[in-house]
């Protein structure tokens, strides 16, 4: 099957299946949401429809996959089809359950890194922009100096430094996205401080964990929302550009950066076996943003 | 001593031996390939795509430590005495050597040869080229070589070494790469140029990115160095190097990915090299520690790994099963008749319960570092292990600093070894009690004796017999495991000839594929 | 115009204290790698003899506060010293490999820039058509693969057939047409890494303006949607869209190391990794302030920018 013919199959089946799924939602959900849902874009239908099939492979990876994730099945690079319907990968591993088992691996650092530099990040930066003066300079400098080391450099150091189990992984990557979520907070937070509701909170006198809370926060939630979407798919980025650098995950563990690191070689010879990997990231980054583009058009309040 | 060792200090029949072994494991090229053996001819530009170097690079010979600087070395260098494509020293800047006792080694130094710089090389250059790696602040790295000597100094055209004990394989250390003869000004020889004797002149040198040369006019050897021009390029990516060769951007790669052999094989627009050696991939453990401090639990891992398994996976059939055995095919005094270990779970379980233990939980620290593919070795090891009730957990630590932090530091790890052309040496470095290389801090007291008997050994026999006697013993007792041994592999354009056999000493011919290679 | 100035004055000092900072950070994190430069470049034949006397001939037993001190009044003075592991003057190792960096930078911002703008425009113009949702589930694709993968499909679509080359050997005597035939794949690969940012935030930024009232009445005075966002939205939009843009040409700048390594294209990132590994921390700093250094500036430059084009901005410095 030819490149232009698989697009658009594939494209004609993401059309039908997110109609179906949008028409289906529309129908099950009480009638506040299903307005909602039947309001949206295809676009969004069809990201949350890939989003909902990640987290069911996810959570139920121990039930779908046929083998067990570090279970070496027989001989290495089988063909697809038979008992290994997508083959098996340089170790006799099979493809299929590896990938299954690199979905709840992967999106579970991911996500537990976004949540953590989101939190982190999020915090200092609106706290610094409602503090200011030497609290700001202080964070802000430093943030500086470090967002001036080139990421994936300052990362390999810590890395070396601390060593690559999964949680110092989370930890690194956390700090080092932590930094731009700050720098992205703060600047939006400014804007927000100097308004007169902040102004009156201030002056009933309610402390600075209150303001952060419910007058900061939900007002800077869309552009947060918006960094979100990709930092979290970046986070897949590093993690294969670790491996590519001779750093990251603990083996036997199957993620989805590693395993296109791993099989990029047959990509020379046009076995298309590591764009499995590779793809499986690329359709969770646009399903993913799919959503928040959606979000952020409905909070813009654009009507078309 | 004299009977022992003829003039280039080895015995003939050891020689013959040698050379025998060689040739069952050597390289048997394809019929049509044997034309372009004929005859050498000249001209062409030869660009090599290697898998290491780094921007620093240094270019003292005390340093030297990867590939792209052997090759690079070879180009420019000469030393003393080469290792020709089967094994045997033969004579380079050493016209010839002899021993009365095998402690005073006189090394007759070849007349009429220039260094680029238009220089004569004298004796006193050689002097000056081996002390740079003896004395209290020598460091480099074959600085233990000299350990034994007590004396080098110069008489007339000759350069004479002194040990304080006699060793019959005393010129094999002195064909050590390191050993590259260079100028020496007052007694000493400048480590930051790259002026040499060797086949080319370096034209430009940018370390870690390629260095160009060109041919020596004024080269001594009449029927070597048959390129016009050679360019070094570092690549370390695999793929970028494939994609290099694959587009006539190089003529000769090195260290090809296994999973790809066979598919380039397929595409036949390059020739596959592979080259059985002496070079092994070995799992140290610290016999100090306990559970490694008892020999059943050591030999229940050896049982526990499956070494066709991993020959095939690893090494993608490039390769042999090894018995933990650090000599190989390719040497003198190879024991090719020890009880072979194979996978084989109950035996392992048996060793287990010897030790008194039900099951067995280890860590093993990997890191890509090691050898390349040695973190899935470890993640193949891991899985037939824990059908032996082995638990290894898997480590995998960052390549950065991993001869620093892990290796020699964490009691169960992954490493190599180039593999040596003598048994005492290998043995000397790896396994002696004491020695700094020794990574599995092993003693073995019937072991230590024998090297040290075997070393002034002068009948054959009894000396095979020593030799076949302690890779029984490492094999059986050592601490060491060795699960393979790994062929040299690299990969040609179809218009490079070479000769028809390939060194098995070292990587890419010896590192000498410059001068002995040619196009068709 | 006065603010202007006072400001880049502001900024550049608040530069030069970042700067400050990330040569500390940089010296203690290569002081906390694991082992030193002594023990890097011996590797696996290091013995305590031989690690003891190179340390010493290296100077590296002295404390490390002596030796950032000794670092630091030479830096300050201009001289970055020698590097270590290979006895050669740092300025030497590094300007042929800035010039590199600084050029296959320039060229990928060239093809990428003006792209990014191009389908940021027409994806904000024709928002929510087909034409908005390919373009940006093309461009989400390519930046969610890595980047080392993107360079090894270009290489088999575009070099295997030869119409590029999978390598880029270059050298300061090549002609600037080879120059940029030589290194067009890596030019292309990083293209297709950052444009997607940058068309993101350039239609994300027009889009936010088009709800405002003062693009209502413009629409109602019957101007053209062409006429409307590239007249009214979007020089009001260019704020954020040149913060973007300035971001990416940091990267492009300091963080392309593996597509140095894919393409055996000799720019800083290799040679900073390089370094590392070795310990040779003189030339990790060196590098570590050229790239704190472009970074800064191009802030600063967009920040400039931002403010030029937006007066209101002055009031926040």
């Amino acid at each position: 099957m030819s490149l232009p013919v698989f697009l658009i199959l594939f494209l004609l089946g993401s059309f039908t299946l997110a109609f179906v799924f949008r028409a289906t939602l529309s129908r099950a959900l009480p009638h506040n949401q299903a307005i909602v849902a039947r309001d949206m874009p295809l676009t969004a239908a069809f990201g949350i429809m890939v989003v909902a099939v990640y987290l069911f492979v996810a959570v139920f990876a121990p039930l779908l996959a046929p083998f067990a994730e570090r279970e070496v099945v027989g001989a290495q690079f089988q063909p697809w089809g038979g008992a290994h319907l997508l083959g098996t990968d340089r170790l006799g591993r099979d493809m299929l359950s590896r990938l299954i088992y690199g979905a709840r691996n992967t999106v579970g650092i991911a996500f537990a890194t976004t949540a953590l530099a989101f939190v982190v990040g999020a915090f200092l930066g609106i706290w610094a922009a409602l503090r200011g003066g030497w609290l700001d300079q202080v964070l802000s400098r430093f943030v500086d100096a470090l967002m001036a080391i080139p990421s994936l450099i300052f990362a390999l150091l810590l890395l070396t430094i601390f060593g690559t189990s999964v949680l110092t992984l989370i930890l690194v990557i956390a700090a080092v996205d932590a930094t731009r979520v700050y720098r992205i907070s703060r600047s939006v937070a400014q804007g927000i401080v100097v308004m007169d509701y902040i102004e009156a909170a201030r002056l009933r006198g309610e402390g600075s964990w209150y303001l952060i809370r419910r007058e900061i926060l939900p007002n800077a939630l869309a552009p947060l929302v918006a960094e979100f979407g990709l930092r979290f798919c970046f986070v897949f980025l590093t993690i294969s550009s670790l491996s590519f650098l001779g750093l990251g995950i603990k083996p036997p563990m199957a993620d989805w950066g590693s395993m296109v690191r791993d099989n990029a070689t047959l990509i020379t010879f046009g076995d298309i076996t590591p764009l499995l990997p590779a793809g499986a990231i690329a359709l969770l980054t646009v399903a993913v943003n799919f959503v928040v583009d959606w979000q952020l058009h409905r909070a813009s309040g654009l009507k078309e | 001593m004299k009977n022992l060792t003829n003039r280039h200090g080895v015995t003939r029949r050891g020689l013959m031996q040698g050379a025998a072994a060689l040739g069952a494991a050597g390289l048997i090229l394809p019929a049509g390939m044997r034309k372009a053996h004929a005859e050498p001819q000249r001209g062409g530009t030869f660009r090599i795509g290697i898998g290491h170097g780094s921007s620093t690079d240094s270019l003292d010979p005390g340093l030297w430590d990867n590939l792209y600087v052997q090759v690079f070395a070879a180009s420019r260098h000469n030393q003393l005495i080469e290792v020709n494509n089967e094994g045997q020293l033969v004579p380079e800047i050493a016209e010839s050597w002899d021993s009365t006792d095998g402690a005073t080694w006189v090394f007759k130094i070849r007349e009429g040869v220039t260094f680029h710089s238009g220089k004569t090389v004298t004796p006193e250059d050689v002097l000056a080229s081996l002390n740079h790696h003896r004395g209290e602040d020598a460091t480099s790295a074959i600085k233990t070589f000299f350990d034994p000597v007590t004396d080098i100094r110069v008489d007339g055209q000759n350069v004479v070494v002194t040990l304080d004990a006699p060793n019959g394989d005393f010129p094999y250390l002195m064909s050590d790469y390191h050993l590259a003869i260079m100028p020496g000004t007052d007694g000493r020889i400048d480590p930051t140029s790259y002026d040499g004797c060797g086949p080319y002149v370096v034209e430009s040198y940018e370390p870690g990115v390629q260095a160009s040369l060109t041919r020596n006019p004024d080269y001594w050897k009449s029927d070597r160095a048959h390129f016009d021009r050679v360019e070094i390029l570092s690549i370390l990516d695999s793929t970028a190097r494939l994609n290099a060769l694959m587009t006539g951007g190089v003529d000769l790669i090195d260290q090809i990915d296994p999973a790809t052999i066979g598919m380039l094989e397929a595409r036949g627009t390059a020739r596959i090299l592979s080259i059985p050696g002496n070079a092994h991939y070995v799992f140290p453990m610290d016999s100090r520690e306990a559970p490694f401090s008892d020999n059943n639990v050591r030999l229940a891992l050896k049982y526990a790994i499956d070494r066709e398994d991993m020959v095939d996976k690893i090494l993608g059939g490039h390769g042999a099963v090894s018995n933990d055995n650090p000599i190989g095919p390719a040497n003198r005094y190879f024991h090719a008749e020890m009880e072979a270990k194979t996978f084989d779970p109950d035996r392992a379980r048996y060793h287990l319960r010897e030790a008194g233990m039900d099951s067995l939980n280890v860590t093993l620290h990997v890191a890509d570092a090691a050898f390349s593919g040695a973190v899935d070795a470890g993640a193949l090891f891991a899985e037939t292990a824990r059908q032996c009730g082995i638990n290894i957990d898997l480590v995998r630590e960052p390549n950065d600093g991993y001869w620093d932090n892990v290796w020699m530091q964490k009691p169960f790890v992954a490493s190599y070894w180039g593999g040596r052309a003598v048994e005492d040496q290998m043995f000397t470095t790896g396994y002696a009690s004491g020695s700094s290389w020794n990574d599995s801090f092993w003693e073995h007291e019937r072991f230590n004796e024998l090297l040290v008997r075997a070393r002034s050994e002068i009948d054959e026999d009894l000396r095979r017999e020593m030799y076949h006697e302690m890779q029984q013993i490492v094999s059986f007792e050592g601490s060491v495991i060795i699960p393979m041994n790994n062929n040299y592999v690299m990969a040609t354009a179809l218009n490079v000839a070479t000769p028809e056999r390939i060194s098995a000493n070292w990587n890419l011919d010896g590192f000498r594929c410059v001068e002995r290679w040619w196009f068709t | 115009m006065h603010a202007v100035l006072k400001m880049i004055a502001q900024r550049l000092a608040l530069g030069a204290l970042t700067l400050f900072v990330v040569s500390i950070v940089i010296f203690g994190a290569t002081e906390l790698l694991p082992g030193d430069l002594a023990s890097a470049i011996l590797g696996q034949s290091a013995t305590p003899e031989t690690l003891a006397a190179l340390r010493a001939q290296l100077g590296l037993n002295d404390p490390a506060p002596v030796r950032y001190w000794a670092w630091l009044t030479g830096a300050l003075q201009g001289d970055f010293g020698v590097s270590l592991a290979t006895r050669r003057p740092i300025a030497d190792m590094i300007e042929q490999r800035l010039g590199n960096t600084l050029f296959l930078a320039l060229y990928a911002a060239a093809l990428a820039v003006p792209l990014a703008l191009v389908l940021g425009i027409l994806a904000a113009l024709w928002r929510n058509t087909i034409f908005d949702r390919v373009a940006n589930a093309g461009a989400l694709s390519a930046i969610s693969f890595p980047e080392f993968f993107v360079a090894y499909i270009l290489v088999l679509w575009l070099a295997q057939s030869g119409y590029f080359p999978s390598m880029v050997r270059i050298s300061p005597a090549s002609s600037l047409a080879d120059k940029l035939y030589m290194s067009f794949l890596p030019a292309l690969t990083l293209t297709l890494v950052v444009t997607a940012h940058m068309m993101r935030m350039t239609r994300a930024a027009i889009i936010n303006l088009m709800a405002s009232p003062y693009i209502e009445m413009a629409r109602l005075k019957g101007a053209s949607p062409l006429r409307i966002v590239l007249r009214h939205a979007l020089p009001n939009a260019l704020a954020p869209i040149i913060n973007v843009i300035a971001l990416n040409l940091a990267y492009l700048i300091t963080g392309v190391v593996v597509v140095e390594v894919v393409f055996v294209y000799p720019g800083l990132g290799q040679l900073m990794v390089d370094s590392v590994a070795k310990r040779d921390i003189a030339v990790v700093q060196a590098i570590a302030l050229i790239f704190a250094s472009a970074y800064v500036l191009l802030n600063l430059t967009a920040d400039v920018l931002s403010t030029l084009t937006n007066p209101r901005l002055m009031k926040r410095g």
